[in-house]
């Protein structure tokens, strides 16, 4: 039997939404672009003003550091690589992009992951919307990121952000849940006020869990980077995108393997940094 | 003594709805009743008790009997439903969030049953903690903290990590760090039952050491009555959220509130418990000094005994005379002075039963109870010291 012959156009108010938005919030906009581009091209003019043998050290350091020495040795060949696949300029404006919207994505996303664990209501309201955000095919919310800001990086910083955000947010309120219920009566017990019993107790105490959703919302931005280059964002996924459109196979492979490997520098250091916090928050018991 | 915590008809009910669950209670039903019918948990139903200034006050009860419910009322982590909790006479269920900010941080601390450690913080970052938040400057706070942890026995141990010390040293740390406001009152929620029982007696121990020096009112939760009757002053026993019995062990010991009780009891060695005073008589027969042997076996044959008890005009205990020895010396015409027998075992009237035992074993006389001055109180037969030990049937 046929549907009957009832229509909804939910898609129609949404876009009379956008509309309205991009009619009344110019300035909000024009704000948030202005930032954004700011500081991405001020990173990706710093990167590239480093020499690249700097660029090498640095990684290595990190990698020594945060893992081992032959990790550290590995992670600078790999970046190197993607040097001699004449990338390095591409691989700096992802890493820009990376950058401004993971520090973005921690800036919106842990004062919402907090609120949600100290209010029952907030985290109701917000959990579908996270699920959303995670769920909705990413093309779909770059038609109207693209309404309010021209073609380029910007659009691709909010997909990404959108795309990018839920795990820091949810890590952060599982983090500041799961606090030992004894140790927040005893911070109670002192007579600790909100603030301190945040700051002092909350918040340390869920540190590693907030690392872990920072390493996720990382390696996901890193994900991104192909689909932010459909609006226009430059780097190693306008790469990709190109070796698509020309079906060219090496060009696919480089500048996809340079993803890989980026992916795997930042993954590997992050969850290192996470490990660090870890160490003296284990089993109190 | 004064009273420094007045526990008015309190209960505490856990549900959406708690007020309406009182009437049910008062009607009589069941805690289970309540739960399976309205979803609402009692938690402490009608808790009316006082405790007094110094002393160590000890709740008991199996878990689920809502001691832990009550114990977290007296710092309001739970609030009360119904009922009203004075301390130093202020009820503290009507403070506001900035006196009972005050009241949390300057008169009241809590050790926890998993010490509730900050394992992010070292262990002289979590001693300091209560000072911290009252914002006491860093150099004080840090020379108090390092007093306590002193204290405590853990000198030297300032800068490791919670999770770097054994359980029995956590809970060392949690002690410190509640001793460092210096609270009026200490509450301890089962404070030495994730221990292991080695450990649990030297903590036990030294607990009761740092009460010498310090004098806090302490309320201390546990579920091991032997536990209780050791550390307690008094002892409250719950049962189901209520308070069933409330008085010093030996009170408890002696007359049991209900079956309950004396089900709990059974398993409690008494030897523990039980003092000199509470098993000592008065001697029937004593005799003086000036008094000659003929008067000794007398008294003696008067009241069937084969020893009795020899003091001065000031009842100063001097010895003992056997009739043996009693009648051979009449024979000699000899004095007491020259019979008597000047040791004999003696006891405080606070001695334990279990240090009794090896007395009343070696001597073949009774035990006699004598205060400082050596002057007699009481006497104990060999025979009491062992019929103490038997539970008396409550019939």
């Amino acid at each position: 039997m046929d549907f009957p012959d009832i229509t909804t156009t939910i898609g129609d108010y949404v876009k009379a939404f956008i509309d309205f938005l991009d009619e009344n919030l110019e300035p909000f906009f024009d704000f948030i672009f202005l930032i954004s581009s700011r500081s991405i091209n001020g990173f990706e003019q710093f990167l590239l003003y480093i020499p690249w043998w700097v660029f090498l050290l640095l990684i290595f350091l990190l990698g020594w550091r945060f893992k081992s020495p032959f990790s550290g040795v590995l992670y600078a060949a790999f970046i190197f690589l993607v040097g001699t696949f004449g990338m390095w300029e591409e691989m700096m404006t992802t890493l820009s992009i990376v950058l401004v919207s993971v520090l973005a994505s921690l800036i919106i996303g842990i004062p919402t992951g907090i609120l949600m664990a100290l209010s029952k209501g907030f985290s109701v309201v917000m959990r579908p919307i996270l699920d959303a955000m995670q769920t909705m095919p990413s093309f779909v919310y770059l038609i109207p990121v693209i309404f309010f800001f021209p073609i380029g990086n910007i659009p691709a910083v909010i997909a990404t952000i959108i795309y990018a955000v839920p795990p820091v947010i949810r890590l952060t309120e599982l983090g500041i849940r799961n606090v030992d219920q004894e140790v927040i009566e005893s911070a109670e017990s002192f007579g600790s006020s909100r603030m301190q019993m945040l700051v002092k107790v909350q918040l340390p105490q869920a540190l590693s869990t907030i690392m872990a959703g920072i390493n996720q919302t990382t390696m996901m931005a890193l994900a991104m980077a192909v689909i932010g280059s459909m609006v226009g964002a430059e780097g190693l996924g306008k790469q990709v995108l190109i070796a698509i459109n020309h079906i060219d196979i090496s060009l696919g492979f480089e500048a996809g393997i340079s993803i890989v490997f980026l992916a795997i520098i930042i993954d590997r250091v992050t969850a290192g940094i996470a490990e660090r916090f870890q160490a003296h928050r284990g089993n109190v018991s | 003594m004064t009273t420094k915590i007045k526990v008015d008809h309190v209960s505490k009910i856990f549900g959406p709805k708690p007020k309406t669950v009182i009437p049910m209670i008062e009607d009589g039903m069941s805690k289970d009743e309540i739960l399976e019918k309205t979803g609402h948990t009692v938690g402490v139903y009608d808790a009316s008790f006082d405790i007094q200034e110094g002393e160590i006050f000890v709740i008991m009860g199996l878990s689920g009997s809502g001691k832990s419910t009550l114990i977290r009322c007296f710092n309001l982590l739970n609030k009360p439903t119904t009922g009203a909790i004075y301390v130093d006479d202020e009820n503290i269920v009507e403070y506001n969030t900035q006196a009972l900010k005050q009241f949390r941080q300057n008169k009241i601390a809590m050790v926890f049953q998993h010490f509730g450690l900050f394992s992010h913080r070292t262990v002289l970052g979590n001693v300091e903690y209560g000072l911290e938040i009252r914002g006491v400057p860093k150099e004080e706070r840090e020379k108090i903290a390092r007093e306590n942890l002193e204290v405590v026995g853990l000198k030297g141990w300032e800068d490791k990590y919670p999770d770097e010390l054994s359980g029995g040293m956590q809970q060392r740390v949690g002690l410190a760090r509640a001793l460092a406001n210096d609270p009026d009152i200490l509450l301890m929620d089962e404070p030495f039952s994730a221990l292991d029982p080695l450990i649990r007696r030297e903590m036990q121990l030294e607990l009761l050491d740092i009460q010498e020096r310090l004098k806090k009112t302490i309320v201390f939760i546990t579920h091991d009555i032997n536990e209780a009757f050791k550390i307690g002053d008094r002892v409250a026993v719950m049962k189901d959220g209520k308070v069933v019995q409330v008085g010093t062990p030996e009170e408890i010991l002696e007359k049991p509130a209900n079956d309950y009780i004396s089900e709990f009891i059974k398993d409690i060695d008494r030897s523990k418990v039980l003092q000199a005073e509470s098993i000592m008589i008065k001697p029937n027969a004593l005799v003086s000094l000036k008094d000659g042997l003929k008067v000794a076996v007398k008294e003696m044959e008067e009241n069937g005994l084969s020893s009795v008890f020899v003091v001065d005009r000031q009842r100063h205990l001097q010895g003992i005379v056997t009739i043996d020895d009693a009648i051979n010396g009449i024979k000699q015409k000899k004095t007491i002075q020259d019979v008597i027998k000047p040791d004999v075992s003696v006891a405080d009237r606070s001695e334990y039963i279990q240090d009794l035992i090896p007395k009343a074993l070696e001597s073949r006389f009774p035990i006699a109870v004598v205060n400082d001055d050596n002057r007699l109180e009481g006497i104990i037969l060999r025979v009491h010291v062992l019929s103490s030990l038997a539970a008396e049937d409550t019939d």
